[in-house]
């Protein structure tokens, strides 16, 4: 599988290796930021991976990008080295869907001709794949959402939304670990901590980690410790 | 070392807040380098105080601070002149002062440049949180309590009366990076160049902007004719990783170019700052025109390589 890279500046080359929000491209994508990580070319300073593409971080004065490229284009050989390196298990993380956690909750649920409960069990029926973890640190994108949810995102995106907030947009569903401004659905939210800087591991989740959602009530969420 | 009171904020103006070179290596995990805009500047103020140059600068954004020193310190200004004066008497950037308890330190306004950087000698206490103090103010962490300074914060310096003797010295002018109100930022074609009309790319090179009141320190957002996009194509793409000076045309068609705390985006790029023009990038202010010339990869590390030779010079020079 030959990809495309593209430069990105003077510091970084931005390698393709598929289109579209696809788990096989995905799984590639993972493979690669581990081969990175394992090869440690000199001059690389990091890899940010992404749906179908991976930004290779350089210093101009270590790295001559020509030579970066070969190299890459040299370990891009996926089918030798088989699937990438899986997290053990499933991860679980509750959630207080509707209400004021969700506020958009009852409008997805209109959007589609579906009850609430039927939003709440499509969306907690689901093992999502992570995809990708960007916009601020340690939100998951993660995918595919049931066809049945496909909803686009707001038309008018909000400035404040809550830590913890719940949210679909299209066909991927996310968490927000701070607040932030963001444009997707808000549906329901976690009491579990995405982002902490403080630990050995700051994200909660990762690229390529499976995640279901687990429906919880208010009263729970209270009892929640932390 | 001994941690003693060394700074305290009186107002922080438009925004405050340390920073060093930046937090690298987290971008897997959605964490942006944050970091001092104008990294030349940055290193350049603790090279000449007698720092590391990625110790801790209080980044100082056009207007209003003001702060009062609690002990006797070496300090430098670097970066944007905000025409600072201490105890009301004019200061020299890029030069060490020497500041006695009770002096009063205040950069007014922008004569010109965005952002000055104050470093003091052994510098600012600020623990580094995922190796680096630079602060993240969006998730809240790094630097003073992971956010901007406020008025009464109270900074603390390491062992400062050990560094007074570097009272007076200076940077040759030839070095002193000067941020002009009319800049040209030299960029190469961006990774998405090629799905732009030819004539958007003419019209984006020929443009003169106007940088919007808007800006901040994700992004300088830039004013213009809209850029259009090739017929057809969706205003996103797919996400990707994206990396400082990387310029973003959005479904509105205004230019933005990012910086330091963003590492994924959803728009295509027409092109992309160079490296060596990132720290004018730090400095551009709001009012204030851009233009981008496109050059060479040869010649965007021949331009590196003198920044780097100039940190190099005062890395040797202003030693010990």
């Amino acid at each position: 599988m030959q990809p495309e890279i593209r430069h990105m500046g003077d510091r970084g080359l931005l390698v393709e290796l598929g289109a579209g929000i696809d788990p096989a491209v995905n799984r590639r994508v993972q493979q690669l930021h581990q081969i990175l990580a394992r090869e440690n070319l000199f001059g690389v300073v990091e890899t940010v991976p992404a749906y179908n593409s991976l930004l290779v971080v350089y210093d101009p004065l270590r790295a001559a990008p020509e030579a970066l490229e070969r190299q890459i284009r040299g370990l891009c050989h996926f089918d030798d080295i088989g699937h990438p390196e899986q997290p053990p298990g499933v991860v679980e993380i509750p959630v207080v869907y509707g209400g004021e956690s969700g506020p958009d909750l009852d409008d997805v649920a209109a959007f589609h001709g579906l009850t609430r409960g039927d939003v709440v069990r499509l969306h907690s029926g689901t093992v999502y794949r992570v995809y990708m973890i960007g916009f601020t640190p340690g939100f998951p994108y993660m995918g595919e959402l049931p066809q049945a949810l496909d909803t686009p995102r707001r038309e008018t995106p909000r400035t404040r939304i809550p830590k913890g907030s719940v949210a679909i947009a299209q066909r991927q569903t996310g968490i927000y670990p701070v607040v932030s401004p963001g444009g997707w659905q808000i549906i329901g939210r976690t009491p579990v901590e995405l982002f902490d800087p403080r630990q050995d591991k700051p994200s909660l989740l990762g690229m390529g980690d499976e995640v279901r959602f687990i429906p919880m009530t208010a009263e729970e969420a209270a009892q929640w410790p932390g | 070392m001994a941690r003693i009171d060394v700074l305290e904020l009186l107002s922080p103006g438009i925004l405050a807040s340390l920073q060093d070179t930046g937090r690298l290596g987290f971008g897997r995990i959605g964490v942006a380098p944050s970091g001092a805009a104008d990294s030349y500047a940055c290193r350049v103020g603790n090279l000449l105080a007698g720092n590391l140059e990625n110790a801790a600068s209080i980044e100082i954004t056009l207007m209003g601070f003001q702060a009062r020193f609690r002990s006797e310190a070496a300090f430098v200004l670097t970066g944007a002149d905000l025409q600072a004066t201490l105890n009301g008497q004019p200061l020299h950037l890029w030069t060490v002062w020497r500041a006695a308890p009770g002096d009063v330190l205040d950069l007014p306004a922008p004569a010109s440049g965005c952002r000055a950087y104050l470093a003091v000698g052994g510098g600012f206490h600020c623990p580094a949180v995922m190796g680096s103090r630079a602060t993240n103010i969006g998730s809240g962490f790094g630097g003073y309590e992971g956010r901007a300074l406020q008025a009464g914060d109270i900074l603390q310096g390491h062992d400062p009366q050990d560094y007074l003797h570097r009272d007076g010295r200076s940077l040759p002018d030839t070095l002193k990076a000067v941020p002009t109100s009319d800049g040209v930022l030299r960029v190469l074609p961006g990774p998405q160049e090629d799905q732009f009309p030819v004539a958007s790319r003419e019209q984006f090179y020929e443009t003169t902007y106007t940088v919007s009141g808007s800006s901040d320190r994700t992004g300088v957002r830039l004013e213009g004719p809209p850029i259009a996009k090739a017929p057809g194509a969706p205003d996103s793409i797919l996400s990707e990783g994206i990396l400082c000076g990387a310029i973003q045309v959005p479904g509105d068609g205004k230019p933005i170019i990012l910086m330091n705390e963003t590492v994924t985006g959803g728009y295509r790029k027409i092109a992309v700052v160079i490296a060596a023009d990132l720290p004018l990038l730090g400095q551009v202010a709001p009012g204030d025109t851009v233009r981008f010339r496109k050059t060479v990869l040869a010649e965007a590390r021949k331009l590196l390589q003198g920044v780097e030779a100039a940190v190099d010079w005062v890395r040797g020079h202003f030693a010990g």
